[in-house]
């Protein structure tokens, strides 16, 4: 652990006031977790950051992925491991959580994913329960702060009983809502790090693999049967005619607008603690599965055959609330309101990089763009972006429309990418560009920022700093471009050499050439803070490198 | 107040400090010894759009939104942010703007800061764990002048310096 540069302060009782990320980077220090990595993502980002903070071990991952990886190196050398992601990130981590369920892990495993029910940073809905199902691992649901350190650290318990990785979702309310919390510390030891060699359940081939699958799945029954007996749910007001079947951040909706209902909160909510759910179900006249996003629990409890009031469509959009759990207990077509949305966001008035999307916007391009607050550049005035789907989509699309369309349409498509998006996941595009150039070439413009701008100036390897703002390994854009022989790669100020901008796109869009700009100006946000951090490795490095005083 | 639930909106535009003011309130209604949940969306928010955070405290709080309608507390520091939340106030719920605080910020900055001074006044909250809140708050190099915008909201305008 490295020096702490924040103690977590509690009142005379003992009690902190933290929101849900700060409660799981608490817990993981509590718990002796070895490495917490991760790559950014609303609402998942502080985790790792406050982990850091406190003095824990973290790092930034260039995509979730490698930080799915890198964590099961950690938990194969039974060490504790923190990885942490938004929803959208564990597609990117999926191929690693699907096998690592059936190679298993020593240390404690806990994947923590934070789902966004109704989009307030995100370009989707989709619900993490479902992922928890497809890989048969099991999943925890806190509802508050004080669940999330709870269920973190009993999260790291299951995984070293059942050998197997944990999922711990969470929701952008559980994330950035601040509650009580007593921190005390009562968790499970972490084991001592060695190497264990152990082919047949590391080394998933077909052979091994059959086994393991099995192991899953016994695995998974034992844990439904833990579930049932002793997991982390719990029964509120059972002697009611009306029973709500509910988890996280839904429970404490159903409880304020409903406080007459008994509730069943579940804490953990794959594998179902299905006997539970039915012995309570059959307690209560009227039964209800209240919870956001996908139909999960009412599709379950359904197909056991638990009678539940079929759910409305409608409330599978959005986040829910007091007002809407209130709605859909007293039945009938939710009504429609708009909350209010008043001024939405947009590229930053001094922007650097809002002249680079002026100009493709004069130049008439089509432009596939990425996920980052360049984004932004599609909404007026500029809408100078037309498509965004995932990270690092840009340049996959653009190569793909330059295939399609007419010659005179695929010369003006330029894909547009930020700079930490393109090491995330831009890299492969670029190797598919060189491996199959469309006819007409093609255009990717690296906007470089110097820092993960959107999810709040986060390093990358693009920086040259850690998470914690040492100094790192510095990974150059241009310098992937160059190895990769694509043959005109160009280098951007973006303020400063704007007539050159012009005139080279142009140049490239007409030449049929394949081609990477690279713009290249700091975040105006970032720009004090990069400057200090970099003072700072200054400084540091100077006091190293003094002989010591004899 | 006792044993309800407490609701304050506060809300404005990314940077005007909607944050940290939320931050000073939830720290000051814990050190009192309520429950308290503070829910608020960040991500966007830091792209010039609209800021809102929820403070409710009490004996015990459930749900960390304050359902619509229910607010008794609306904190906007800009007027466009009265409209668009006036709906979510309850009949009796007040309303506490930039014209409640006296003539005399001496910094603009701390607008945040001395309409927590406003809300002050009808909180059950002891000064002193104000100002402690003030000092979690914020850097040490802008305690003396958060600690005179405290005031100056608090006071009123019967009291304002001279």
């Amino acid at each position: 652990m490295s020096q702490p540069k924040r103690i977590i302060e509690s009142n005379p009782q003992g009690v902190a006031l933290l929101s849900g990320d700060e409660a799981i980077a608490l817990a993981a220090l509590h718990c002796g977790v070895t490495l917490g990595t991760g790559y950014p993502g609303t609402p998942s980002t502080e985790i790792l950051e406050t982990f850091a903070d406190l003095g824990g071990k973290a790092q930034w991952a260039p995509n979730e992925k490698v930080a799915a990886e890198v964590a099961l190196g950690v938990a194969f050398a039974s060490g504790r491991t923190l990885v942490t992601m938004k929803h959208v990130g564990l597609n990117v981590a999926a191929d690693v959580l699907f096998t690592a369920a059936y190679s298993g892990v020593l240390g404690g495993y806990v994947l923590v994913c934070a789902d966004d029910p109704g989009m307030a940073s995100s370009q989707n809905e989709q619900d993490t329960r479902r992922y928890a199902v497809a890989a048969g691992v099991p999943m925890l649901e806190p509802s508050d702060s004080q669940e999330a350190y709870d269920f973190t650290g009993l999260a790291f318990e299951l995984s070293e009983r059942w050998q197997i990785p944990v999922i711990l979702r969470v929701t952008t309310r559980v994330c950035h809502s601040h509650s009580a919390v007593q921190p005390h510390g009562k968790f499970t030891k972490p084991l001592t790090p060695c190497f264990t060699r152990n082919i047949p359940e590391r080394v998933m081939v077909p052979a091994h693999a059959r086994p393991a699958h099995r192991r899953l799945r016994k695995k998974l029954a034992e844990i439904e049967f833990w579930n049932v007996a002793e997991g982390p749910n719990r029964t509120i007001n059972d002697a009611q005619s009306l029973g709500v079947i509910t988890s996280g951040v839904a429970a404490m909706h159903t409880q304020e607008a409903a406080p007459e209902a008994a509730v069943l909160k579940l804490g953990m909510t794959h594998p179902l603690p299905m006997e539970l759910i039915r012995g309570f179900a059959s307690r209560h006249q009227r039964c209800v599965a209240i919870e956001e996003g996908d139909p999960y629990l009412n599709d379950a409890l359904s197909a056991a055959g638990i009678a539940v009031e079929k759910r409305l469509e409608s409330y599978r959009f959005g986040e829910l609330s007091v007002n809407r759990v209130r709605h859909l207990l007293a039945g009938g077509e939710e009504p429609q309101t708009t909350p209010p949305r008043g001024k939405p966001p947009q590229l930053c008035e001094g922007c650097p990089h809002r002249s680079t999307f002026s100009v493709l916007s004069e130049m008439g391009c089509i432009v596939a763009g990425d996920i980052g607050c360049y984004t932004l550049a599609a909404m007026p005035p500029l809408q100078a972006m037309d498509t965004q789907i995932c990270m690092g989509a840009s340049i996959g699309v653009g190569l793909g429309l330059r295939h399609t369309l007419d010659e005179e349409q695929a010369r003006r498509v330029v894909s547009v990418i930020g700079d930490s998006t393109f090491l995330h996941s831009g890299v492969t595009g670029l190797i598919e560009m060189v491996y199959n150039p469309p006819a007409t070439g093609h255009v990717v413009v690296i906007v470089d920022n110097g820092t993960t701008a959107m999810t709040g100036l986060q390093e990358h390897p693009g920086t040259g700093r850690s998470l914690d703002h040492s100094r790192a390994g510095q990974v150059v854009p241009e310098e992937i471009a160059r190895a990769l022989g694509i043959p005109n790669v160009q280098v951007f100020n973006p303020v400063k050499e704007l007539d050159r901008f012009e005139r080279e796109l142009k140049g490239a869009l007409d030449s049929g050439t394949l081609s990477v700009f690279v713009a290249r100006q700091p975040c105006i946000l970032a720009f004090g803070k990069i400057k200090a951090y970099e003072k700072a490795i200054t400084e540091t490095s100077c006091n190293c490198a003094q002989p010591a005083a004899e | 107040m006792e044993t309800s639930v407490t609701n304050i909106k506060i809300a404005g535009l990314g940077g005007m400090g909607v944050l940290s003011a939320s931050y000073v309130l939830a720290e000051a209604v814990f050190l009192a010894g309520y429950d308290v949940k503070k829910a608020e969306v960040h991500g966007m928010s830091q792209r010039g759009g609209s800021v809102a955070s929820d403070i409710r405290f009490g004996t015990r709080v459930l749900s960390p939104m304050i359902p619509i309608g229910e607010i008794d507390f609306l904190i906007a520091l800009a007027p466009d942010w009265v409209d668009l939340h006036r709906a979510e106030l309850r009949p009796e719920g007040k309303l506490i703007v930039a014209d409640d605080v006296p003539e005399g910020l001496a910094n603009k900055r701390a607008l945040n800061v001395a309409l927590l001074g406003v809300l002050s006044r009808f909180l059950p909250i002891p000064e002193a764990i104000w100002h402690a809140a003030l000092a979690k708050g914020f850097p040490e190099k802008l305690h003396v002048s958060n600690l005179a915008a405290f005031q100056l909201g608090r006071d009123g305008a019967d009291a304002t310096p001279q």
